[in-house]
Formats: structure tokens, C-alpha cells, sequence
């Protein structure tokens, strides 16, 4: 194979061209993709966490089973699991219903892990101090608690949300066109390998900054506890 | 037949069950491989470049960030599917095993990098001097007393990232690779019942339950002294 066969093969530009209008709507199903998942398991993991500041046995062993539960799960069989075995109890899921499901239960647990540690994280006496003040415990924990606990673990929550958007790659494996699957698509047209290279290009050109952030924040961090 | 009746025939199934354990099981000691191939080699693969990255030699280091950040960046899925759908196209066959182990394993060097280096940077200067000023070699003070502390500081992250990582196995399956959700979905399709999803969903239960808790345990017992 010569170097020019090798560009051929996976740096085409004429093939980009072609296949730019497919992997456009793709790009475009991700980033709606994100947008569902994202808030989903943010919320999902809100709620893990608020319930576990209630120190109930009855509150704490379920919820610490569900969450251990869910992150023991690998996303894909659990999305897989919704897919393909839900319509075997007379309940059919649509594509984006099972996604939006299965990352709620698998990207809740872990976001429910990161904002648990951050209210962990928060001292009791601020928690004291406010309830003296009149506060109840409500806005104590929504106007005092939660603030400081999610600056205190903003570094996980991007690195989370992250690995969020790039765990929505698996959505094409249950055929729903987010930018891999249709890159997939594109390259049986095209018989050539350029349109996945291209989908890799965007997904790096897409996440890098964040990337960049991320290191330099967990950096810091580091630095802040020597 | 009542709707438990039906729930229970369709995902507790004990006669499918039976059917297909046999191919669960061998799918859990090809996950069990393909996991230790990506740990082993990814680690190495990480706390090699942490090293070189050590040495202090400006393009390499340059090159080693971009390395990293591009699989920090790209989703791993994206990789597997480009080992093993794009590289033929070069001439170059590669097995679904080989994508995968492959792919996984370049993710785990990169997050893991980052690890180990940040605990690097985090060991504080005047252990180096002072190493160095004892007559000890550079690599000696890298290997006798800054890795040892480095490596030590960085383990409960290492953990869990290592853990999420090695979750990502269950990938291989959209690239023909029988480990456990592979053998389990043509379960599904030779059977027309769920249950070997369901087998499937408990083997990871069973592989990756433990590995949570631990990664728990580990978390408090190597916390960051403050």
C-alpha cells in the first residue's frame, strides 16, 4: 500500500464531502443527545444524593445497593437490556426512550456518587450555623450546602459529564443516528474508511477544551492538597 | 397467563437459562481476559509514559499531552470501531479482541498517564533534592522515592478509573467478540426470551460488584490525609 492509497483510504477529502451531510445530522443527534442525558442524570443524581443525607438504615442500605448496583452495570448491557428485553414484557421502548432511561439509571448512580461527596465535603458546622440562623433545613441545604458541595466537586462533574457525552456513542448500537452511527453509515456507502476518521476528528476537535480544562483543574486540585 | 407469569417466563426463564449458562459463563472468563490484557497493559503502558514524561524533554512531552488527550477525548467505542471496521481498509485485518483489548487499553495508558503523573507533580520538590543530594542516581530517585509516594498518593482514583474503564469490555460486543453481553445477546436471538440477558446483567453483577466495594474500601483506606 502506498502512502497516497493511505490518504485514500482514510483522509478523503473528496469522501468528507460526500459524507459531511450525513455526519452533520449526526453531530446534530449527539449534541440533542447530550442535552437529554445530561440534565437526566444530573437530576438522577441529585435526588440519589439529597436522599442520602438522610442517615434513615432504610434510606442508606437501599440506596447505597442501587447505586453500587447501577455502577457495576456496564451502560451498554444495561441500555441493551431495556432495548432488546423490555419488549418482552409487552413493553416497547423507542430508541432514544431506552437511551434516556438507561443513562438516567447508570450516569444518575454516578453523578448521585459525586454530589453525595460534595455535600460530604461541606462542614457540618456550616450546616449548624445555618439552622441557627432560622433557615430550615431545606433552604439550608439549597441556599448553603449544595452551592460550596458542587464548587467543592466541579472537577468530577465536568469529568463526568464528559465521559456523558461520550458514552452517548453507544446510542448507535440501538440504531439511533448520533454521529458514530451515521459515520457507520456513511463508510458502507463510501466503501472507504474516511467517514469514521472524519467522526473521530469531531468528536476530538468537539471534546478537547474540555480535555484541556479538566487537566488543568485536577492540576490544581492536586496542588491544593499537598 | 397473568403479567408476572409472563415477566417471570420471559426474564427468569429457567429452562433458557439452563440453555445458555454454559456460553455465559465461558463469555465471563473472556471478559475476565480481555480485562486483565487492558489493565495489565495499560498501566504499564501509563506509568511508562508518566515516566518519560519525567525526563523533562520538551517535543516529547508535547507529544505525549496531545497522545493523551486525544484518548481522554475520543469515545472508546469510536476507536473500536475504527481498529476494527477502518483499518482493513489498509490491509490490515485485526480480530475483535484485538480491536478491542487495543483500544481500551490506549484509554487506560492516557487517563492513567494523567494519573500518575499528577501524583509525580504532587510529590513535593525537596524529596527529590534531597534524594539526589543523598548521591542517589535520577532513576533511582524516581524508582526508590518518588514513584513509591506518587503511585501510593494516586490509587484511589487509579482505582476507579481502571474500574470504569475495564466496564468498557462489554463494548467488544459490537465488535463479534462472544465476552459476556456478546454471548448473551445471540442467546436472545437463538432463544427469542430475554433470560440470557438477564444471566448477562447478573455475571456483571457478580464480576463487578465486588470491584465497586472494593474501589469503595480503597477510597477511605488510601484517603488524602489533609
Amino acid at each position: 500500500m502506498t502512502f497516497d492509497d493511505f490518504l485514500l483510504a482514510f483522509f478523503s477529502l473528496e469522501i468528507v464531502g460526500q459524507a459531511w451531510p450525513i455526519l452533520w445530522t449526526g453531530l446534530q443527534q449527539t449534541l440533542l443527545l447530550s442535552a437529554i442525558v445530561v440534565p437526566l442524570g444530573v437530576g438522577g443524581g441529585m435526588l440519589l444524593a439529597l436522599l442520602s443525607t438522610v442517615r434513615h438504615r432504610l434510606v442508606r442500605w437501599p440506596l447505597m445497593v442501587w447505586v453500587d448496583f447501577f455502577r457495576a452495570v456496564p451502560p451498554l448491557v444495561l441500555l441493551i437490556f431495556v432495548y432488546a428485553g423490555l419488549p418482552f414484557a409487552g413493553l416497547e421502548v423507542s430508541a432514544i426512550g431506552a437511551v434516556a432511561i438507561g443513562f438516567f439509571l447508570n450516569t444518575g448512580a454516578y453523578y448521585g456518587e459525586i454530589l453525595r461527596a460534595g455535600i460530604e465535603s461541606v462542614p457540618a458546622g456550616q450546616m449548624e450555623a445555618a439552622r441557627s440562623t432560622g433557615l430550615t433545613r431545606w433552604q439550608t441545604m439549597r441556599y448553603v450546602v449544595l452551592p460550596q458541595a458542587v464548587r467543592n466537586v466541579l472537577p468530577d462533574l465536568i469529568s463526568n459529564t464528559l465521559e456523558v457525552v461520550k458514552l452517548t456513542s453507544i446510542a448507535s448500537v440501538v440504531a439511533l443516528p448520533e454521529l458514530l452511527f451515521q459515520a457507520r453509515q456513511a463508510q458502507s456507502v463510501t466503501y472507504n474508511a474516511t467517514p469514521i476518521v472524519a467522526a473521530a476528528v469531531v468528536y476530538f476537535l468537539l471534546l478537547w477544551p474540555v480535555v484541556r480544562l479538566l487537566s488543568r483543574l485536577e492540576n490544581r486540585q492536586l496542588a491544593g492538597r499537598r | 397467563m397473568t403479567g408476572l407469569d409472563r415477566f417471570l417466563d420471559s426474564f427468569f426463564n429457567l429452562r433458557v437459562a439452563v440453555e445458555y449458562l454454559p456460553k455465559i459463563i465461558d463469555g465471563f472468563w473472556l471478559t475476565i481476559l480481555l480485562a486483565f490484557c487492558i489493565i495489565l497493559s495499560g498501566l504499564a503502558a501509563g506509568l511508562a509514559l508518566a515516566v518519560l514524561r519525567s525526563l523533562g524533554i520538551r517535543p516529547v512531552n508535547w507529544l505525549i499531552i496531545f497522545v493523551v488527550d486525544l484518548f481522554r477525548a475520543l469515545p472508546p467505542l469510536v476507536i473500536i470501531v475504527l481498529l476494527y471496521f477502518g483499518l482493513p481498509a489498509a490491509g490490515l485485518s485485526i480480530s475483535g479482541f484485538a480491536s478491542a483489548w487495543l483500544s481500551l487499553a490506549l484509554v487506560l495508558m492516557a487517563f492513567s498517564e494523567e494519573i500518575f503523573w499528577a501524583g509525580i507533580t504532587a510529590v513535593p520538590r525537596g524529596q527529590w533534592e534531597a534524594a539526589r543530594s543523598t548521591g542517589l542516581t535520577f532513576a533511582a530517585t524516581l524508582g526508590h522515592v518518588v514513584l513509591p509516594q506518587a503511585v501510593r498518593m494516586v490509587v484511589p482514583p487509579l482505582t476507579n478509573r481502571t474500574i470504569a474503564i475495564t466496564k468498557g469490555t462489554a463494548l467488544a460486543s459490537v465488535v463479534a467478540v462472544p465476552e459476556i453481553l456478546g454471548a448473551a445477546q445471540a442467546g436472545v436471538s437463538f432463544s427469542f426470551n430475554p433470560t440470557p440477558l438477564t444471566l448477562g446483567a447478573l455475571a456483571y453483577v457478580v464480576l463487578f460488584f465486588p470491584v465497586v466495594i472494593l474501589g469503595r474500601w480503597i477510597e477511605t483506606r488510601f484517603a488524602w490525609k489533609r
